[in-house]
């Protein structure tokens, strides 16, 4: 199973140069904190590859890196080939942005600031209004391109961002939190673009995201805790790895529940989310045992399949939202500098 | 290079197209303008007519407000950087792969377009302040704006360049905008003034707007010698009188230095 450090490169490339992101030892401070502590990846061309952590472990600094926002405090990477500290332009020519927060004009309408995207990246003049017309078909919004941005919903935003993302037909598509603060219902439209893109493009998805959910959709994943590259993998080798199922309790008595938990079972558990919960092999095997020998009333029990929840429990020892809580403070701190140097 | 040509292009055009869905700023911007030529120069005319030898106050008045509407208007432009800040738009512009200098250029044109329309609006104004429609005064009054107007703009972008909420820009925009119109001669004679004042005048970068839209439109009047010596006497530097043509200079190299200065401080950030 893949481990941290450079060896998380996972599946290895032919060549470096084949590569469409490589990254050697990057790493950024703001002051006295360190968003980013030197990490190391390679992703593939064409793959859709994800950056899953909760807030603040420093995947929107690392993404920031990777479009030469930021600059790095140490460490190199190579974005469709080029250095991001010395060729800045060649790689923001080659790569689609989509941020959190929306950059677009809403007093202009969606063609105007197609046009206007179109200029600044210098896409043949020839070509601008076929390749408008297909990536506005392609996130259904054709037919509105003549109407002002500020008519549109927050779904309608976002894909037109990505459609514009794509106007000079980069070789990487960055999507920072590409679904946040939208419904369940344009969440899943956008991935159906996403995943389309995959097949009518030929190009390469970088993506940050702290829902896990999402993370599935990936060919590969990278766990981004405190900094650090925790682990690196495609999702299901990942669930494999986890090697047992949860199992998740609530009792009357946690305190005794964990200790007969400890003792009789030598299972230690942990309480998360206001439930016990703990891993075992064959979960549902295990229930009647729990409920024959552990002496304590259980209240109601689930055993699920390993979720990347669970690989994020079992790489860093919390759940996303837990570490959420807690990362809360550096997270605010990063994110005040980062808006701070805009 | 031609990338970058197309950049200054798009984003000039783009402050051409945002200023004409803003109908209501067109129509604000003129209002200070008229309020100071129509209400203040008719209010004041009787007070003052004994010392303007007959010319009618607001016509003295108006070539000061020219200026103020390029002014006001240039102003604004810059402060849509702001917008575009707290908005999030200047992100996309500043994440191109185009030269920051190219991006400051395009907004500082399409400012000093925009400034100039509007000008141009008050142009129209001419006959009833007793000032004819001349074409060659027209074409001198439109090229004096139009350099006006990018000198302020510039100035505007380069303080822009450091805001980061609308409520710094606007304070600091009054703070600098009413001084610099009040201290330009815009409302009394050039001569004859304590000396603070003069010092405060000749500091004054609309001095040399004003001044030479003065002479401008004073050329073109029927007035008695008199009246010309009191009203238009000519901005001097210890008493040598500055041409007209060294006045524009001026603004025009502190348009292109605050341009240098805006292009400095946008390249600096990431």
């Amino acid at each position: 199973m893949s481990e941290t450090g450079p060896a998380a490169a996972g599946v290895a490339l032919a060549t470096p140069a084949a590569a469409s992101i490589s990254v050697h030892g990057l790493s950024k401070s703001y002051g006295d904190i360190e968003a980013v502590r030197g990490i190391d990846f390679e992703v593939a061309p064409g793959e859709i590859f994800g950056f899953l952590g909760p807030n603040g472990a420093g995947k929107s600094t690392t993404i920031s890196m990777l479009c030469t926002l930021a600059k790095p405090s140490a460490g190199s990477a190579l974005v469709a080939g080029f250095d991001v500290n010395r060729e800045r332009d060649a790689v923001r020519r080659n790569i689609g942005l989509v941020f959190q927060d929306t950059t677009l004009d809403g007093y202009l309408t969606a063609e105007q600031n197609m046009r206007l995207h179109a200029e600044l990246y210098g896409v043949p003049r020839e070509l601008i209004r076929p390749r408008m017309q297909q990536v506005l078909e392609m996130v259904g919004l054709w037919e509105r391109r003549s109407s002002e941005v500020n008519t549109f919903s927050g779904g309608m935003k976002r894909r037109l961002e990505i459609a514009r993302g794509l106007m000079h037909s980069p070789r990487v598509l960055f999507l920072d939190e590409p679904t946040v603060g939208l419904d369940p219902q344009t969440r899943s439209s956008i991935w159906a673009y996403i995943r389309q893109l995959k097949q009518t493009e030929d190009i390469t998805i970088f993506l940050t995201t702290h829902y896990m959910d999402e993370a599935e959709y990936c060919d590969r994943i990278a766990i981004m805790d405190k900094g650090v590259i925790v682990v690196l993998d495609t999702p299901d080798a990942l669930k494999a790895s986890v090697g047992h199922d949860r199992v998740t309790l609530q009792t009357d008595d946690d305190a005794g529940a964990i200790a007969a938990l400890a003792e009789h079972f030598e299972i230690a558990a942990k309480v998360s989310e206001g439930a016990i919960s703990f891993g075992v092999a064959e979960g549902e095997h295990f229930v009647p045992r729990l409920f024959a020998e552990l002496g304590v009333p259980i209240r109601s029990v689930s055993v699920s399949r390993p979720s990347l929840d669970d690989v994020f429990m079992s790489y860093t020892g919390t759940t996303i939202r837990d570490a959420e809580a807690s990362a809360g403070e550096r997270g605010r701190a990063a994110t005040a500098m980062l808006r701070r140097r805009g | 290079m031609r990338g970058e040509l197309r950049a200054v292009k798009i984003v000039w055009q783009r402050e051409l197209i945002r200023f004409s869905k803003d109908k209501l700023r067109i129509v604000t911007a003129l209002v200070q303008p008229v309020l100071f030529l129509f209400v203040l120069g008719t209010g004041l005319s009787r007070l003052a007519s004994a010392g303007t030898h007959g010319v009618d106050l607001r016509t003295f008045v108006y070539p000061g407000v020219l200026c103020m509407a390029v002014l006001f208007t240039a102003m604004f432009s810059a402060a849509s950087l702001v917008w575009d800040r707290e908005f999030g738009f200047l992100r996309e512009m500043m994440v191109a792969p185009v030269r920051r200098s190219s991006l400051v250029l395009g907004k500082c044109l399409g400012g000093a377009t925009v400034a100039s329309f509007q000008g141009v609006i008050v142009i129209c104004l001419a006959g009833l302040v007793g000032v004819p429609y001349a074409p060659a005064l027209i074409v001198e009054i439109v090229l004096l704006q139009m350099v006006l107007a990018f000198a302020i703009t510039a100035f505007g972008v380069m303080v822009a360049a450091r805001i980061k909420q609308i409520q710094s820009f606007m304070a600091i925009t009054q703070m600098v905008m009413m001084p610099m119109y009040f201290l330009s001669g815009a409302i009394f004679p050039v001569a004859g003034l304590p000396a603070w004042l003069t010092v405060l005048n000749r500091l004054d970068p609309m001095t040399y707007a004003v001044d030479p839209m003065r002479r401008l439109v004073f050329s073109h009047l029927h007035i008695s010698a008199a009246a010309r010596r009191t009203l238009d006497p000519g901005v001097t530097w210890w008493g040598w009188h500055v041409p007209t043509v060294l006045e524009a200079g001026v603004v025009a190299a502190i348009g292109l230095l605050c341009l240098a200065a805006a292009v400095v401080q946008f390249s600096g950030r990431e």
